[in-house]
């Protein structure tokens, strides 16, 4: 069961690390790296907290360590990878 | 600028011979955490003082009136005091400065202060009439630069200095600085950190800063080791006497060491995270040694920040690539945060005084719970043991949050090239 | 090895940005107000200096808003007017030619009450991942660090009140070392009820409700001091680059020191005094060479006299300028940077800001207090004084710069 969409994600995102202004995250980011979307390992801790606060999931060290949104979801969703329609 | 008195408030042993006997030994202080209870967090360990403030002679007031950082600090300084034989009555105060290190302040008491004020969170609006008469030196650390001045009858520059993790070895080069510009004859200068408290538990845990390793505590800080996974929390103080080397002489002063150099760099990338190639942090090696007027070949000792997280331990092996070229691997390095853990702003102050005691007994402390070397971390660690050598030179480097990065050079004050 | 002042930002509550801020204080218009940040109406002192009109999100990138608490935001606001009044490229300078050295009181209190409420209230899952440094006392110079590229030598200096000069003092020490650029002062703020409770239990603070009334440095009826937030930070430069690219400079940090007052058992007089003396000396000049003060005044009776005193025993009674524009802004834990701005200004405009809205010192006080409008005078030295709470000391002698002088001189 997939837990966590891509627009979830960035909506976290937004509202607990801020969004830097140079960046689009509308579009399709989901295998652009974190630092290239603006955010550092601290920005995905405090989304982490979130997530695990708000969905009542335990994450793993391996979802700070993801590199892309792609990654990511696929941690937090326990091996399911992103759908096209949950992006 | 030299050293001529220690003293040491530090978790397994309270004084500098039970500190020297326990870093030797190898031995670690970490345990599960008893404090408070650590149920709720990931990281339930750290390494604690099992310090009675009675047992060490503080008065009834004194408890009342100080934070346990701060009492810390004052039995260091004690201590310190005693052990350089200055008799400072007979000085001028105004020639005696005081410089302390903390980067977190009296947390502890404010966090016990907060709960009572907000009764237990309820209330923004906290109510002042519950709050203890000492609440503002809580509140400003700089109270605690005051107490320790107050023992040696310091009436000079006084401050408490915080920058993180790197306060503790940037009080000490602000002290030797003001001892060499002419302002002060002596400096009581060291650090003092008592973090251990469900809010800095909170923090860390929530940027996975220290270590799940909860099922093992006595060796759950294991800095250069493959397995390592995060620092391990730590308390205590560590105080010194600093004078001008003729001040000290005259005197017929015991001198454990000069300080021969010091620098602080800032990285400008990341309040919490480092860079791999540690460039800022060499830059400071590199101009601590230069100050020092020593050669990377002469260097017969490293203490290392050694924070047992995977990053730092990277980051700081190539510090010492970058500025010691072959030597870094020829010279012995070792972290005692694997003995005592990461006092946060006190363990620069308490990694200088195990440096002096180094230079003093030619004995380098050993890395504890170094088993499996981390192939990213290739230099000699002095796993386990301690090892009897020369340590004429020595090299202390820090690491802390906001991107600071400091490294103080110690070398025999006969030694020191021309 | 000279240091000059070559940039000023300024955070007060009677103005954002330094003209704002200079154009209020000659005007003799303060910020002091009712207390509008939370409800102080169960409190005893229920006036501060609010910064009222400061949206973060008008001045910094969206991504360190979740990771600052209000004292940072203020500070970088300060920071980034500072290196541009200075006309300094970073980046051009060497890779660790600029250092950052600042003052700390009680850190970033605000987000520290919110996360410490979270974790009491909540539960830890609820604290931010932010707290591990926004609360902390080094988050202004590590930020600042972070936001403009400067590598060189930094620091963070807790001395309450007097920080801010002992900031400025310390960033010359690395200036005459050899780093030509240290971006130096102090911007704080503890305006949440777990900064405002501590400082009540201090007995300092005033608890009259007309922000008039509230702040009366040397004044006859002087009844504690206003807290505010804020501050300024400073571009302190290596006095031979800020010529040699032809910076303006507002002038030379020419003397400094501090002290620690003696225990209060001891029968040794108060330190102020003998500090202002060593920052003379420091400095090279005797006291008739001094233009105008700029006080500590802390409004408190005791305090007031043991200022009032030294500066009598200093430059003999009504012997010299005196004034304490902070009580326009309150008492800043950035520990009085902002007042080594407002004397750098004074001396470039030659004129004495008052100290709005006292009327005039009580007898008692032979000082020559500037109140009412600002003073015109001619000033080349100005010296700074602060205290911080236990006794810390600070002194600081600013000197104009020749350049001013003569504008100054060309003018006349």
């Amino acid at each position: 069961m997939s837990v966590l969409d891509l627009p979830t994600l960035t909506r976290i995102l937004r509202e607990n690390a801020g969004a830097d202004e140079s960046v689009d995250l509308s579009g399709d980011i989901l295998d652009i790296p974190f630092p290239e979307l603006g955010y550092d390992s601290l920005a995905l801790l405090q989304a982490i907290g979130v997530i695990q606060r708000d969905f009542g999931v335990e994450l793993d060290d391996d979802a700070a360590s993801a590199e892309t949104p792609r990654e990511f979801l696929t941690v937090v969703n326990g091996g399911e990878q992103p759908s096209a329609e949950s992006v | 600028m030299v050293i001529t008195g220690l003293g040491a408030v530090a978790p397994g042993g309270i004084g500098i011979k039970a500190y020297w006997e326990l870093l030797t030994a190898g031995r670690s202080a970490t345990r599960t955490i008893t404090h408070y209870d650590p149920s709720p967090f990931r990281s339930r360990v750290a390494a604690e003082v099992d310090f009675d403030p009675v047992r060490e002679g503080l008065s009834p007031q004194e408890i009342r009136r100080l934070d346990r950082a701060a009492q810390f600090a004052v039995v260091a300084a004690r201590e310190a005091l005693a052990d350089s034989g200055l008799a400072v009555a007979a000085l001028d105060p105004g020639r005696i400065g005081t410089t302390l290190g903390s980067a977190v302040g009296c947390t502890t008491s404010l966090e016990q202060e907060y709960v009572v004020v907000s009764d237990g969170g309820r209330h923004w609006e906290v109510d002042h009439g519950y709050a203890v008469r000492d609440l503002y030196r809580h509140f400003v650390p700089s109270s605690m630069a005051v107490e320790v001045a107050r023992l040696a009858g310091a009436e000079g520059p006084a401050a408490v200095v915080s920058t993180g993790c790197t306060s503790g070895l940037d009080a000490l080069g602000h002290a030797a600085e003001l001892i060499r510009e002419g302002s002060v004859d002596v400096m009581v200068a060291g650090a003092t950190e008592a973090p251990i408290s469900p809010i800095t538990s909170a923090c860390f845990d929530a940027i996975h800063a220290t270590t799940p390793r909860n099922d093992d505590p006595e060796h759950a800080s294991r800095p250069f080791d493959r397995t390592r996974n995060g620092l391990v929390l730590g308390e205590g103080s560590a105080v010194l006497m600093l004078e001008e080397l003729e001040h000290a002489r005259r005197r017929g002063a015991r001198i454990y060491a000069e300080i021969a150099g010091f620098a602080s760099r800032c990285n400008a990338y990341h309040m919490t995270g480092l860079k791999a190639d540690g460039v800022e942090m060499a830059a400071a090696i590199t101009a601590a040694m230069d100050e020092a007027r020593l050669g990377p070949d002469s260097l017969d000792y490293i203490n290392a920040h050694g924070s047992s997280t995977k990053m730092n331990d990277r980051h700081e092996t190539a510090a010492f690539k970058v500025s010691l070229g072959e030597h870094a691997y020829r010279t012995p390095v070792s972290s005692i945060k694997s003995m005592i853990g990461h006092s946060l702003g006190a363990i620069g102050a308490l990694e200088i005084a195990a440096c002096a005691l180094a230079m003093e007994h030619s004995t380098v402390p050993p890395t504890a719970n170094l088993h499996e070397p981390d192939p990213d971390c290739d230099l000699d660690y002095v796993p386990l043991q301690a090892r009897v050598q020369r340590t004429d030179a020595v090299l202390s480097v820090g690491s802390g949050f906001g991107g600071f990065q400091s490294a103080m050079v110690l070398a025999r004050p006969d030694r020191r090239m021309p | 090895m000279t240091a000059v002042v070559t940039g000023i930002g300024v955070a007060a509550p009677n103005g954002l940005g330094t003209d704002a801020y200079w154009r209020a204080t000659l005007a003799g218009r303060g910020g002091l107000r009712p207390l509008t940040r939370f409800d102080a109406s169960s409190y005893p002192s229920r006036v501060a200096g609010e910064i009222p009109d400061f949206e973060a999100a008008e001045h910094l990138p969206s991504r360190l808003l979740p990771q600052t608490d209000r004292m940072t935001r203020l500070a970088l606001f300060a920071a980034e007017g500072a290196i541009a009044d200075a006309g300094l490229r970073p980046e051009e300078l060497p890779r660790y030619g600029a250092g950052v050295v600042t003052a700390a009181s009680g850190g970033g209190v605000e987000f520290g009450q919110r996360e410490l409420q979270a974790l009491w209230s909540q539960g830890k899952d609820h604290v931010s991942a932010y707290q591990s440094f926004a609360w902390f006392y080094a988050v202004n110079s590590g930020q600042i660090s972070i936001r403009h590229g400067l590598r060189g030598p930094s620091g963070v200096l807790v001395t309450e009140q007097a920080g801010g000069i002992d900031a400025l003092g310390h960033a010359r020490r690395h200036i005459r070392r050899g780093t030509p650029v240290v971006v130096s002062g102090g911007v704080d703020g503890a305006l949440c009820p777990w900064g405002w409770a501590p400082q009540i239990a201090t007995g300092l603070l005033s608890t009259a409700a007309d922000p008039d009334r509230a702040y009366l440095p040397f004044a006859s009826d002087a009844g504690g001091y206003v807290p505010g937030e804020g501050g300024a930070i400073l571009v302190l430069e290596d006095d031979e680059q800020a010529r040699a690219r032809g910076a303006r400079r507002y002038g030379e940090v020419a003397g400094y020191a501090a002290t620690l007052d003696p225990a209060p058992d001891s029968g040794r007089p108060p330190g102020l005094l003998r500090t202002a003396r060593l920052a003379l000396d420091d400095a090279g000049i005797g006291s008739d060479e001094v233009d105008v003060v700029f006080a500590d005044g802390a409004a408190v009776p005791e305090l007031d006299r043991i200022e009032s005193d030294a500066l009598t025993e200093l430059f003999g009674p009504y012997g010299v300028p005196v004034t304490v524009p902070k009580s326009m802004t309150g008492r800043l834990f950035g520990g009085a940077a902002l007042d080594i701005a407002t004397a750098l200004l004074a001396i470039r405009d030659g004129l004495i800001p008052p100290t709005a809205p006292v009327d005039a010192p009580a007898a008692e006080h032979r000082i020559d207090l500037v109140t009412g409008a600002p003073r015109p005078a001619r000033l080349r030295t100005a010296l700074v004084l602060a205290r911080g709470y236990g006794g810390f000391n600070s002194a600081l002698v600013l000197r104009g710069c020749n350049d001013t002088t003569d504008s100054e001189e060309t003018a006349r």
